[in-house]
């Protein structure tokens, strides 16, 4: 068993997971909710199981780091953070329907990775730092968690189509089954409260290891720039919260965008930018 | 005019202003992330025209992060943050230190979690109970309109949490500003076994900085991996001051040297056009010796009374690295001549004693120099960031209140709370304290 394995069995489970959950919704299968838990569950540890497998064989390999460090190995725990904050959000509210909406996410991530090359390389030196952990953790954490605030605002503005003046059009409708406006709303608010103070730990322990590595904690380079433009989607979402009292639609909407902002931070950065950051992630 | 001054307070407090702030700073941050920073007029002219650059040049959207405009909105940014903590900071404070048995029973007896128990017990005997209790609660006590009132509060402090995150944003922003006007940064090559008593800046000019002391590079190495990738740069960096050596250091990438409030980080590296460095050493005496030579005339080493000279070199090979031959003489014998591949250690058998031969290319270290005091400013503030961010997002304010009244033959007992924010939390926090004092038996009380 290697970790190529694992982590080929993990995209498989992902995949099969978000069938089941989009089963469960689609065709009010609720029957299949022990399954789909865990099949994910499963899925989750054959993710962990990986990573640490890789984190394994890079030292077998005399190249020993954190399995961190080009877009194949931040994708792959992309997905194990979406993951394991889908679980969370499955165990603490109850509720499966969310996973048609979250977990999709993980197995995307997972398909991503597998376009990738999964050599494991040597460390270049500036990513010779014990901040490479603690950045990649924060940003990944946060990223995972707009993910789900994402889908949860899809899920809202699916189920707003449901109800006219708070009042259910037909109770009876595939739409009818998803939680109430009101959960959604909160669940998207306090997820996405909870990736905004992951996402201020990672651009600053970005900003202290790039001090640490080239003497300057802001350089505008195109990656922190990008992190910054998605900080403030996100801190506009939560001041128009907090002091105007917005919700519903708006701040689904503000969930999808601020996801957006965090593809491009993530993704199109290094595909379509170019600057300092371009060892993936 | 009084109220045109409070028009224009209340425009640089309103979180419109901040909103429309965000999203002007996140919608134009897009441009210097699009069109390349810091590149010479010619190339903004051959990318998108001579008209375009022109407006480019007009707005310095090729530095646009350090423009009068862009500027011009971090600046409004910081008046919005500060205008507006001064405006909310008292009410704020207010809520912190409110004084919670001064409050109007018809309004306590209303909060939104309540609860009302009645007893047969005196409206004193139940006080008495209600004082000996033991919870997470601090009770504090006040007599109030004719019966008693505890209140009890936790986390007040927590509505500090957002003024402290935005206090922290003003605190990144003075750091950057303490760093740009006494900072500086810059940079300089120094040769393997050269010296430099002067840096150069980052500006236009690439002004000579003096250096109050004296850094020297004995050593630059550039570590490769197999697969050709590079592994390490590192360079043995020594400060001297008033000709002694006072502190020497091995820095790379991720490891500076810090030194006189200015720090130095391995950058770049560039090979030396035709230089050398031999290190030589007596097999016997274990003396050895180091060497920055360039290639031709002899070099002696007095001492040993020996001499070498490189000869002639050949390749690149693998990794760039070369081979040198090497003509040496130590009058012991005849000279010799040979081949030696860069970096390896040769041994050269002679009659008086054997002697370890090495050559490898020299180099120039790049280092990049920083001097940024208000960088500690910057790390404070990011500090007190992510502490007020847990604190504003995760914390709150919660109060309960335990009326006690007397009515006719019997006691009524009311119990009240709110909590500024997690409602659904706060509702089991006052569950709890509801069974706990439903369970105590001193109490005797029924719900109602």
């Amino acid at each position: 068993m290697n970790s190529s394995q694992l982590l080929g069995f993990t995209t498989f489970a992902y995949l099969a997971a978000s069938f089941i959950y989009i089963a469960i919704f689609v065709f009010r299968a609720k029957k299949l909710g022990l399954a789909a838990s865990l099949l994910i569950l499963l899925g989750f540890l054959c993710n962990t199981g990986g990573i640490a497998l890789r984190w394994v064989e890079s030292y077998q390999m005399g190249v020993g780091h954190a399995p961190m460090s080009n877009m194949y190995e931040s994708l792959v725990f992309f997905a194990w953070s979406i993951a394991m904050f889908y679980l969370f959000l499955e165990f603490k509210f109850k509720n499966r329907l969310i996973g048609a909406f979250a977990v999709p996410f993980a197995f995307a991530s997972m398909a991503l990775a597998s376009l990738t090359s999964p050599d494991i390389k040597p460390l270049i030196p500036a990513l010779q730092s014990n901040w490479l952990i603690a950045h990649v953790v924060t940003c990944f954490v946060g990223y995972a968690a707009f993910a789900v605030a994402a889908g949860l605002g899809i899920m809202y503005l699916l189920r707003a189509t449901s109800v006219d003046g708070g009042k259910e059009k037909n109770p009876d409708s595939l739409l009818a089954t998803l939680p109430g406006l009101k959960m959604i709303d909160d669940i998207t608010h306090k997820t996405i409260v909870f990736g905004f103070l992951w996402l201020s730990a990672g651009i600053i322990t970005g900003a202290v290891w790039a001090n640490s590595a080239w003497g300057t904690y802001w350089s505008w380079d195109p990656k922190e720039t990008w992190s910054l433009i998605t900080w403030f989607v996100y801190a506009g979402a939560l001041h128009a919260r907090f002091t105007k009292g917005w919700g519903g639609k708006r701040i689904a909407w503000l969930a999808i965008i601020g996801f957006v902002a965090v593809i491009f931070t993530y993704y199109g950065v290094n595909y379509l930018l170019s600057g300092l950051h371009s060892y993936g992630g | 005019m009084q109220k045109n001054k409070n028009e224009v307070w209340a425009f640089f407090s309103s979180v419109k202003l901040a909103l429309f702030t965000f999203f002007v700073l996140a919608v134009t941050s897009i441009i210097g992330t699009v069109i390349q920073q810091g590149k010479e007029m010619q190339y903004y002219v051959d990318t998108f025209g001579a008209g375009t650059a022109k407006l480019f040049q007009l707005l310095n959207v090729p530095d646009m992060y350090n423009s009068w405009w862009f500027v011009s909105l971090l600046v409004l940014f910081s008046i919005n943050l500060i205008v507006c903590t001064i405006d909310r900071f008292p009410n704020i404070w207010r809520l912190v230190h409110m004084d919670n048995l001064a409050m109007d029973i018809s309004r306590i007896i209303k909060m939104p979690k309540r609860q009302a128990f009645t007893s047969d017990l005196s409206v004193d005997e139940i006080a008495q109970a209600v004082a000996g209790f033991s919870s997470s609660w601090k009770f504090e006590r006040a007599e109030k309109d004719g019966g008693i009132l505890f209140a009890a509060q936790k986390g007040n402090w927590s509505r500090l949490g957002v003024v402290a995150v935005h206090v922290s944003i003003l605190l990144i922003f003075a750091g950057a500003i303490i760093g740009s006007i006494l900072g500086f940064k810059g940079s300089v090559m120094i040769r393997e076994g050269g010296s430099v008593e002067q840096i150069y800046l980052y500006d236009a000019n690439n002004t000579p900085k003096p250096l109050d002391f004296e850094l020297r590079c004995d050593r630059f190495e550039l570590e490769i991996y197999d697969t050709g990738a590079p592994k390490e740069f590192i360079s043995d960096l020594v400060v001297i001051e008033d000709g002694k050596e006072v502190l020497a250091k091995t820095i790379e990438v991720n490891d500076p040297l810090q030194y006189g409030g200015l720090t130095f980080y391995q950058s770049s590296y560039q090979p030396l056009e035709d230089g050398y460095a031999v290190e030589i050493g007596n097999e016997t005496t274990k003396v050895s010796k180091k060497f920055f030579i360039r290639p031709g005339g002899p070099i002696k080493w007095e001492e040993e009374g020996l001499e070498f000279r490189i000869i002639n070199r050949m390749g690149p090979y693998a990794m760039g690295r070369y081979r040198h031959k090497i003509f040496f003489d130590d009058a012991s014998q005849r000279p010799v001549e040979f081949w030696t591949e860069e970096g390896k250690k040769v041994i050269i058998e002679r009659l008086a004693t054997n002697y370890t031969f090495s050559v490898r290319q020299l180099y120039y270290t790049g280092l990049q120099v920083t001097k940024d005091p208000g960088v500690w400013f910057v790390y404070f503030g990011c500090a007190i960031m992510l502490l007020g961010l847990y604190v504003a997002f995760f914390l709150s304010h919660k109060k309960v209140w335990i009326y006690i009244s007397g009515e006719e033959s019997r006691s009524r007992l009311h119990l009240s709370g709110t909590s500024n924010k997690n409602m659904i939390g706060f509702e089991n926090d006052f569950s709890a304290l509801t069974e706990l004092f439903e369970q105590n038996d001193s109490l005797k009380l029924t719900r109602e």
